[in-house]
């Protein structure tokens, strides 16, 4: 692998995905296996947002550097990564293709793509809210060789060390890592800017590359997608305090969960 | 179908809670084909209560001891799985918040797919079959996975099943690896609270509480469950700001599947119905009575929750006997 540091600016890699808007109603295609996207409203991965604000942070901070947006998805991911150049990403990677449900075939096609890229962090969001993978970036990690620290809620990095922290059952972990590293973002790491008008015109004259890309063999078969079972109807007890004894007597009596 | 490994997870030696429940997935798993389960612990000493691992499905309790493992340390796990993988046909470990880090890794140091956060596992064929929520929760989807498969299961999904045999000790070494993650320990709040996915009890608060400072009466229901509750929020509150991103219940936040969960001047938005409509059951407290959330609600109250929520609260101190 090639990580040469002559540098001492920062070269960040953000990966993206395109996902439905999380107020958007979901409703199970005819394939019986994906959604049907008629009429949902797309917008980039939130966590992703994380990830491209930590990014363009950093590199703000270094005061030189380059932030480089990627995308592996077919051609829709094209407007996703438009908003993030005009969030202010200098470019944007578009590898063109499928991905598959298998999540490593998935990290290959990036880990391919990032390895010879000379990036000091390769960034991702913690999850997707589509698939709730929650796998790719760390499967890249892992296929590169590199430091790996997920769900990361707040990050600072110094002499090529970054110390971050993350939310575990019953507190926050601490740990550190040298880059080269692969770090996923959760909520509470940042506020994701938005972008501006300015931003919006200049991201029309940013780099856009289009490099089609060959996903391996899936080993994954998505055998159906359904919609959760419905909550039987519930039960009105009233109105006020007046009816919280009614409450405990049915917490009591018929759930009983008290 | 070929014997599963679970790895199970212990910090500063003692295991993790959900690692019956983790067995018990595992057993039924083997033991639709007749396999064997085996328990690995990777710990830095001595881990209580492994004795109890053989009640709870594991035929044989490997133990990996290496000074490394005095916190979280990925490489030595894998390093440690990867030697001893072959002749299992599945790993798996609970979702817990170091189980979804530690699976994408030994799934991609083992080649394998991964079967991220899953309600159920259990074989079809020569697969594993997974079933999962998606879109938070939205949508159910059914996953193969053909060949070795690493698979994280959601802690709550499993009631643990006592299968009554003595699992048979056995130590593993554990081989040489560079830590590239530095874990350096955790740290807890001053004031110890329930993690609000952990909770057998959610008291979840939105913007119906009008100001930060009312999470206060949420979190005196909390405590009138006695350390079995904690205390939730939508997005709406969380964004502004009034109470920490750790407490969120949502598409972007936390599913949960606690016993009781309490919807308090929560609206029902649609990405936080997602995160919480497994509870088994839900009660909702709402000024407005066509509040979204009284269509999930098992119980419902339409009121001014600043009268409704103390009552509440004293109802059940006495119902509890406090």
């Amino acid at each position: 692998m090639t990580y040469f540091r002559k540098r001492i600016d920062m070269k960040i890699a953000i990966c993206l995905r395109r996902v439905p808007d999380t107020t958007a109603k979901i409703v199970i295609g005819p394939s019986g296996v994906a959604i049907d996207e008629a009429g949902v409203k797309f917008v980039p991965n939130p966590y992703d947002e994380y990830a491209l604000e930590a990014g363009l942070a950093l590199v703000g901070a270094a005061g030189a550097g380059e932030t480089v947006v990627v995308g592996f998805a077919g051609d829709s991911v094209q407007e996703t990564l438009r908003t993030a150049l005009a969030m202010g990403v200098d470019r944007a990677v578009h590898l063109q293709g499928t991905p598959t449900a298998d999540g490593l075939a998935n990290a290959r096609v990036l880990a391919d793509h990032l390895r010879d890229g000379g990036y000091d962090l390769i960034l991702f969001g913690k999850l997707a809210v589509d698939d709730y993978g929650q796998q790719t970036g760390v499967m890249v990690a892992e296929l590169l060789g590199l430091p790996c620290a997920t769900a990361i809620s707040s990050l600072s990095v110094d002499g090529g060390v970054a110390t971050v922290t993350r939310e575990v059952e019953g507190g926050v972990e601490n740990a550190t890592c040298a880059l080269p590293a692969v770090l996923t973002c959760d909520k509470g790491l940042n506020t994701p800017r938005l972008p501006s008008l300015k931003g919006i015109m200049a991201a029309k004259k940013k780099p856009l590359d289009i490099v089609p890309v060959t996903v391996g063999e899936s080993r994954v078969t998505v055998v159906s997608l359904a919609m959760p079972p419905e909550r039987a109807a519930g039960r009105m007890l009233g109105e006020g305090a007046a009816a919280v004894p009614a409450l405990i007597t049915a917490l009591t009596t018929e759930a009983k969960v008290l | 179908m070929a014997n599963i490994l679970c790895v199970l997870e212990q910090r500063g030696g003692t295991l993790r809670k959900g690692s019956a429940e983790l067995l018990t997935a595992a057993r039924q798993l083997a033991d639709q084909g007749g396999g064997t389960v085996d328990a690995l612990v990777c710990a830095a000493g001595d881990v209580a209560g492994l004795d109890t691992l053989g009640a709870a499905g594991a035929d044989r309790v490997l133990t990996a001891t290496h000074a490394g493992f005095a916190h979280y340390a990925p490489e030595g796990i894998v390093a440690t799985v990867h030697s001893i993988a072959a002749g299992y046909g599945a790993v798996l470990v609970s979702a817990t918040a170091t189980g979804k880090d530690l699976a994408p890794r030994l799934a991609a140091a083992l080649g394998a797919p991964c079967g991220m956060d899953v309600t159920a596992v259990s074989a079809s064929g020569d697969a594993i079959r997974v079933v999962r929520p998606v879109y938070a929760g939205k949508a159910i989807q059914t996953l193969d996975l053909s060949g070795v498969a690493v698979v994280a299961v959601r802690p709550s999904a499993y009631t643990a099943v006592a299968a009554g045999k003595a699992g048979a000790m056995e130590a593993v070494t554990v081989p040489a690896f560079t830590q590239r993650l530095n874990v350096s320990g955790i740290s807890t709040p001053e004031k110890a609270t329930l993690d609000v996915a952990e909770a057998r009890v959610v008291v979840a608060g939105g913007r119906g509480l009008g100001d930060p400072q009312h999470f206060g009466l949420l979190e005196e229901l909390a405590a009138a469950f006695g350390g079995e509750a904690a205390v939730g929020a939508s997005r709406a509150v969380v964004d502004a700001g009034w109470i920490e991103h750790g407490a969120q219940v949502g598409q972007t936040g936390k599913t949960v599947a606690p016993d009781l969960y309490f919807a308090i001047g929560v609206s029902g938005a649609i990405q936080h119905l997602a995160g919480m409509r497994t509870a088994r059951t839900i009660v909702a407290i709402n000024r407005d009575k066509d509040a979204p959330i009284f269509k999930v609600a098992d119980f419902g109250i339409v009121g001014d929750l600043f009268e409704v929520v103390p009552a509440l609260t004293a109802a059940v101190k006495a119902a509890k006997g406090q």
